[in-house]
């Protein structure tokens, strides 16, 4: 098994008590073991990034850290509180952005805002300041009057965003927070999160299922099938792969393959017309592969792995495959089971 | 504005105190109030059945009633077309729970660290408030069905309203608890809402019925509102006592006819029974 290296390279060096603490996290529907004890920590100012395909239970976790769904086994504490024992204190520590909206269309973007700054007691001499920091940091100051019915889906998203942090909490969840959205407004959403983690002291818990979206964030947790396969920053994660992506196209294509199948012990493949294969420190192999008499090359590209290729290494599979197999195991949504009745 | 160096307000104190939760009641039921007053079309629609009631079905049935008994069809039920103005209201409001799962804004209230019996009371108060409005501008068609517009009977009227309003939202509270889907709400409108309606002694008298009917008036929360809210319109209208009497037998229980006062208070200990319930059922764990 892999050896989880982010516990020693990750912002953990500070020694200040983590955020976020699981341990043995277990959750069982029936005979489903949707999360199968499952620890880690996050510290604080951190964001952490749970990916992995729909259906490998980062929903699950994510609503039992929030409280929302009883753990069956193992304890998490979220600033300090247990999860199970310190409910109202948890939820009053954290912000959720759930992957559903939860606004009221009816109201306008600003009554939405006040309405959680009473839930979640806001004080009243900060609540004109806050209001107004946390709209204008999602762009919808101006807007704050219209009624939320009239809001797209990247700007209820925002809102939401907005709302998660008017009562300035110590964890931010977001739960696939551009799930369905167009990818202009994926990345507008990034931007607002990105600029969030610059200018607030704020822990932040994702969950996500797209790759690029997992680069942002300080440390990537893997998790499939219920259980955290790795957890690490992105970029030590890609070097654990030991191995770029190299492409080449040649002017005899099977002369080509023979060689690196027999002479480099590769395992080549063709695809959309460019022989690909993985290797250790790609720059440097290229000079070899050029010094070959049998290969006439006319193009290379060496790329670093992907997160892609970090998946793929771990679980043997690509997040598209699991997807395909994943969803229709855990189709439903826990959130939307057991959130209506709590 | 924003260049304002944001800091994180700090861990706040633990613990809830009264102080704290009546904000929560409050905002909920201010809530009730802006998403009422913002559909407009809700507002008139839903005083467009009453208003068919009285002046169609109670003109109607006016004919009905032999010529010598001096009093109106449509007195007889304007008690009865408040009460219904109220009911409708109130069980819509509260039924608005199943939108608010559906479309998400429930779990915005039930994950907020605040108790669910503030939120159930504040949804209760918010639909009562609304549900009196409306049956209290019901009272401007009072002059066209021979009652007076007198200030003690208005008051009378407005606060049996308020309490039947209330005990109504609750009661529909906790039918919305456990109600999943919206396309439930024609099943609880046709077999709960209506039956509460007519077996209320809304639009006939609850006496001289067979006695499986008269079991059912009496088990009707209605029923404890509507005979008072009567009493009061005959106590200001000219009616002889006998007919009076006739027309509104009142509720009784093992022969005694129960004085109003008793009736409200049975309305009042059922809302109170009904927001107990409703606060329960929401705060059952997952």
């Amino acid at each position: 098994m892999v050896q989880i290296a982010g516990r020693d390279v990750g912002p953990s060096q500070g020694g200040a008590a983590p955020v976020i603490e699981a341990v043995d996290l277990t959750k069982r529907y029936g005979e489903l073991e949707a999360v199968k004890s499952v620890s880690f920590s996050v510290e604080p100012g951190e964001t952490y990034g749970f990916l992995g395909p729909n259906g490998a239970g980062k929903s699950t976790t994510i609503s039992m850290l929030c409280t929302l769904v009883r753990p069956t086994a193992g304890t998490a504490t979220v600033a300090g509180f247990d999860v199970v024992r310190r409910r109202t204190e948890v939820r009053r520590q954290i912000g959720l952005v759930f992957q559903d909206t939860t606004l009221d269309d009816y109201l306008t973007g600003a009554e939405n805002l006040r309405f959680h700054a009473e839930l979640y007691r806001v004080p009243k001499s900060e609540l004109d300041d806050r209001l107004h920091q946390v709209m204008d940091m999602v762009g919808l100051w101006e807007r704050r009057g219209s009624i939320v019915k009239t809001f797209s889906g990247g700007m209820k998203r925002r809102l939401e965003i907005a709302r998660g942090l008017l009562h300035s909490p110590r964890v931010l969840f977001l739960d696939e927070p551009t799930v369905g959205l167009d990818p202009q407004t994926r990345s507008h959403i990034w931007g607002y999160i990105n600029e969030l983690k610059r200018r607030e002291s704020i822990t932040m818990f994702l969950t996500t299922h797209y790759m690029d979206e997992a680069e942002h964030c300080d440390r990537i947790a893997i998790m499939d099938n219920g259980e955290l396969v790795v957890v690490d920053t992105p970029e030590a994660l890609k070097r654990s792969v030991g191995r770029d992506r190299v492409s080449i196209t040649s002017e005899n294509d099977e002369a080509a393959m023979r060689v690196l199948a027999e002479r480099f012990d590769l395992e080549p493949t063709i695809s959309e017309g460019a022989i690909t294969f993985f290797v250790a420190h790609g720059e440097q192999f290229v000079p070899r592969l050029f010094a070959d008499p049998d290969i006439t090359i006319n193009s290379v590209h060496v790329a670093r792995p992907t997160l892609d290729d970090v998946f793929m290494t771990y679980t043997g599979r690509t997040i598209r495959d699991a997807e395909a197999s994943g969803t229709e195991r855990m189709r439903a949504n826990p959130w939307m089971r057991s959130g209506g009745r709590r | 504005m924003s260049a304002a160096p944001s800091t994180v307000i700090g861990v706040r104190e633990v613990g809830t105190s009264l102080g704290d939760d009546m904000r929560a009641v409050r905002m909920i039921w201010k809530r009730e109030l802006i998403r009422f007053t913002r559909n407009k079309v809700r507002m008139i629609t839903s005083l467009a059945q009453p208003v068919i009631y009285l002046f169609i079905l109670g003109t109607g049935l006016s004919q009905l009633i032999p010529g010598g008994s001096k009093i109106d069809y449509r007195t007889f039920i304007f008690p009865g077309v408040l009460g219904m103005t109220v009911l409708f209201t109130a069980i819509f409001s509260a039924l608005s729970i199943v939108w608010d799962r559906e479309f998400g804004f429930l779990r915005e209230m039930l994950v907020a660290p605040v108790r669910r019996s503030a939120l159930v009371l504040g949804k209760c108060l918010g639909g009562a408030t609304v549900a009196t409005f409306q049956g209290a501008v019901m009272l401007i068609f009072c002059g066209l069905v021979h009652v007076p517009y007198s200030a003690a009977l208005l008051l009378t009227l407005v606060a049996e309203m308020a309490l039947l309003a209330f005990t109504l939202t609750a009661f529909g509270t906790v039918i919305a608890a456990r109600m999943a889907q919206v396309e439930t709400f024609q099943v609880v409108m046709n077999f709960i809402v209506l039956p509460m309606f007519f077996l209320s002694g809304a639009v006939f008298p609850l006496d001289r019925l067979p006695r499986w009917l008269a079991v059912l008036t009496k088990i009707d929360p209605m029923t404890y509102a509507i005979d008072p809210m009567r009493r009061a319109v005959f106590d200001h209208v000219t009616i002889s006592p006998r007919l009076a009497h006739t027309l509104n037998p009142g509720m009784t229980w093992g022969g005694h006819r129960l004085p109003a006062g008793l009736e409200l208070a049975v309305v009042a200990a059922l809302g109170l029974g009904m927001l107990v319930m409703a606060v329960v059922q929401f705060s059952r764990p997952e």
